[in-house]
């Protein structure tokens, strides 16, 4: 760590891994409520537990980005952050607002909740994954904006490198879409139109570019291949990323009331969106085949080129599995969503988020890499958490197959909760892989207090 | 002495690889969607054949031979600085591409203004849908390439490039070429085939 300031991150990763294993205990539930449907009724309906599954990992990544964000920008900069106590503010105030407003979700009914929170005065409340309250959101805009005039400052007064600019303008258009979240028209079809320029150009279009500038920079960090090629893959992977992924919106307009032309605009373009990430696969395995030192912190390097794989299996090939029109058709909504929606979300933003925790956290402790035993440990979460993550994806695939031939395609089509009798054996299969996820999640986090003997490389490897 | 080696290698590809899988990544959106064309064509003859006969061929036949025309100068942009160094006289070719540029989207615009004051859009039917997007998403190649053109201009009039390095100004060329190619089947497809 070569500023002081970069330290600021810590706080944001801790606070993310923590609402983490919130987000999965609510995952574990949630996959129980599938079987068992009464499980902690009324205490926890499915639906509040579902709104907290997701809310929180919102959250987290968004403390996940922040704090990665904190980390990388003084280095990149070659200065110390423009304002480290406004870092420190934003945190304990977003941190406090969001244990808030998950608190309001499951203390009292929705409904109340949105009294409480004065939301008739400008209704925003009540749509997936935009539950929060209005004041939340207006806290997010004010968190978000203080960040990004923090981070702009420093990067504008300092070395300007591609990746800290790209990094900036995944950040800028986080916090631009976001602001779709207070537009809330009576048309249903607009309500729907509009709600996805905030959830597909978030985790389908700017995201995409915080998370190949932070993929690029530990790759930077842990091969000391050079600069100069990594920023030109970085430069093909965004552009692909947004040709693809901007129009790519349309395949969410099929069947919402939007015009017909969308489900060719959406069809042809969003069946583009897998090349972008099978292009940072093909990156993150060349960069660490031609790497010029091998680093100690070898779990770092194992979660950078998990990430690659598990954002292209997730978010490109389950991704395109059910994007055609004549396939969604049939598929929208079932399960087939749920097991793509899980597998893109670890393996893309999950996933390199612990990435460059994995990468940083040592550093910020005080050594190059975790001592020995910690990283086997670690190299055991990674791979509990990734190939549970595949079979939580597998059996939902199955389901959803199962799901849409029952429910959808056979001659005699069953209704929706007959079908779900159906399904109980995938669900049950899930639940287990789920459980399996948890166990990788807490061995994560022993694997930060784990002791052992540091690791120490030869000064001729790791001089670059 | 190595060097020397390397460059007498015939390459493979001119310009940098990376402008290559963005060339490959365009084509392959086109491609697509010329395919999706063809597949809706034969379903629909008949309408295909009569909503063809209200586009303006003339102007697109013009607008061919500019984007053609464009093409050549850069030709003439690469060949400047490859063969000579003339690093003035190739930013004089390419601004003169960019003015090639410009002319087929006053042209094209021309076109527009005419279809969208008769009312027609994304959703008259499935041919303007085709029309319409395939044409407006050319266009905005048109402008990008154009962008590109115009830093690598710059760049080159400020002696940016030489006879020996001129990797950017091969990059940019490739680039304008795919925008004149993907024209080049746009226009017959949509326009004359019938």
């Amino acid at each position: 760590m070569k500023y002081q300031s970069q330290s600021i991150a810590k706080l944001y990763f801790i606070a993310a891994i923590g609402l983490f294993v919130g987000q999965i205990l609510f995952g574990v539930t949630l996959g129980l409520q599938y079987v068992i449907g009464d499980f902690l009724f009324p205490e926890i309906p499915f639906n509040v537990a579902r709104m907290v599954h997701t809310n929180l990992l919102i959250v987290w990544l968004l403390f996940g980005f922040m704090g990665s964000a904190y980390y990388l920008v003084p280095e990149e900069s070659e200065r110390e952050l423009y304002a480290p106590w406004l870092a420190k503010l934003m945190f304990w105030i977003f941190l406090i607002a969001g244990a808030l407003t998950i608190l309001g979700y499951l203390m009292v009914p929705y409904a109340t909740l949105a009294e409480i929170t004065m939301n008739d005065l400008l209704p925003t409340m009540g749509r997936e994954f935009l539950e929060q309250p209005t004041i939340t959101k207006i806290g997010i805009v004010i968190v978000a904006l203080a960040f990004l005039f923090n981070i702009g400052m420093t990067i504008l007064t300092g070395r300007k490198t591609v990746i800290s600019l790209v990094l900036l303008t995944g950040l800028i258009g986080l916090a631009v879409f976001f602001l779709f979240s207070f537009y809330n028209p009576d048309n249903v079809v607009m309500d729907k139109y509009f709600w996805w320029f905030v959830v597909h150009l978030w985790v389908e279009g700017v995201w995409e570019l915080i998370m190949a500038a932070m993929l690029a920079y530990v790759l930077i960090k842990v091969t000391g291949v050079d600069r100069e090629v990594i920023e030109k893959w970085l430069y093909i992977i965004i552009a692909m990323a947004l040709i693809s992924g901007l129009i790519g919106t349309g395949h969410h307009f099929f069947w919402i009331g939007a015009p017909d032309y969308w489900q060719w605009l959406g069809s042809i373009f969003s069946a583009i969106e897998p090349i972008p990430f099978f292009m940072m696969t093909l990156f993150a395995f060349n960069v660490v085949n031609k790497r010029r030192r091998d680093h100690p912190n070898k779990a770092a390097v194992l979660w950078a080129l998990g990430t690659a794989v598990m954002a292209f299996l997730g978010a490109g090939v389950w991704g395109f599995l059910h994007t055609l029109a004549p396939v969604n058709f049939y598929t929208h909504g079932t399960q087939i969503t749920a097991a793509h929606g899980h597998m893109a979300f670890y393996g893309a933003y999950v996933m390199v988020i612990l990435t460059m925790i994995s990468y940083s956290m040592p550093l910020m402790r005080g050594k190059q890499a975790g001592n020995a035993r910690a990283q086997v440990i670690e190299m055991w979460s990674f791979w509990l958490m990734t190939v549970a993550m595949v079979f939580i994806t597998l059996f939902l695939t199955g389901a959803g197959i199962l799901q849409v031939y029952l429910q959808r395609y056979s001659d005699t089509p069953l209704g929706f909760m007959a079908t779900q009798d159906k399904l109980e054996i995938f669900y049950w299969a899930r639940e287990g892989a789920g459980v399996i996820f948890l166990i990788g999640l807490f061995l994560y986090i022993y694997s930060f207090f784990a002791k052992g003997e540091d690791v120490v490389m030869p000064e001729a490897a790791v001089a670059s | 002495m190595n060097t020397a080696i390397i460059e007498q290698e015939p390459k493979l590809l001119p310009g940098d690889l990376a402008i290559w899988f963005f060339i490959f990544m365009e084509l392959l959106v086109f491609g697509i969607a010329f395919i999706s064309y063809a597949v809706v064509r034969v379903q629909n003859e008949d309408m295909f054949n009569q909503f063809q006969l209200t586009l303006n061929t003339e102007l697109g036949a013009i607008n061919t031979i500019v984007l053609i025309t464009s093409s050549y100068f850069v030709v003439r942009a690469v060949h400047t600085i490859k063969n000579h160094g003339d690093y003035i006289g190739c930013s004089h070719w390419l601004y003169a591409a960019i003015a090639g540029g410009g002319v087929f989207l006053v042209l094209k615009s021309f076109e527009y203004y005419d279809k969208f004051s008769a009312g027609i859009s994304l959703s008259t039917n499935t041919f303007y849908m085709f029309y319409l997007s395939l044409t407006m998403f050319h266009f905005l190649h048109v402008i990008l390439g154009m962008i590109i053109l115009l830093a690598i201009a710059i760049k080159a009039q400020r002696g940016g490039y030489s006879a020996s390095n001129h990797i950017g100004v091969e990059s940019g060329a490739s680039y304008w070429h795919m925008v004149d190619l993907v024209w080049i089947i746009l226009f017959p497809l949509v326009y004359v085939m019938r």
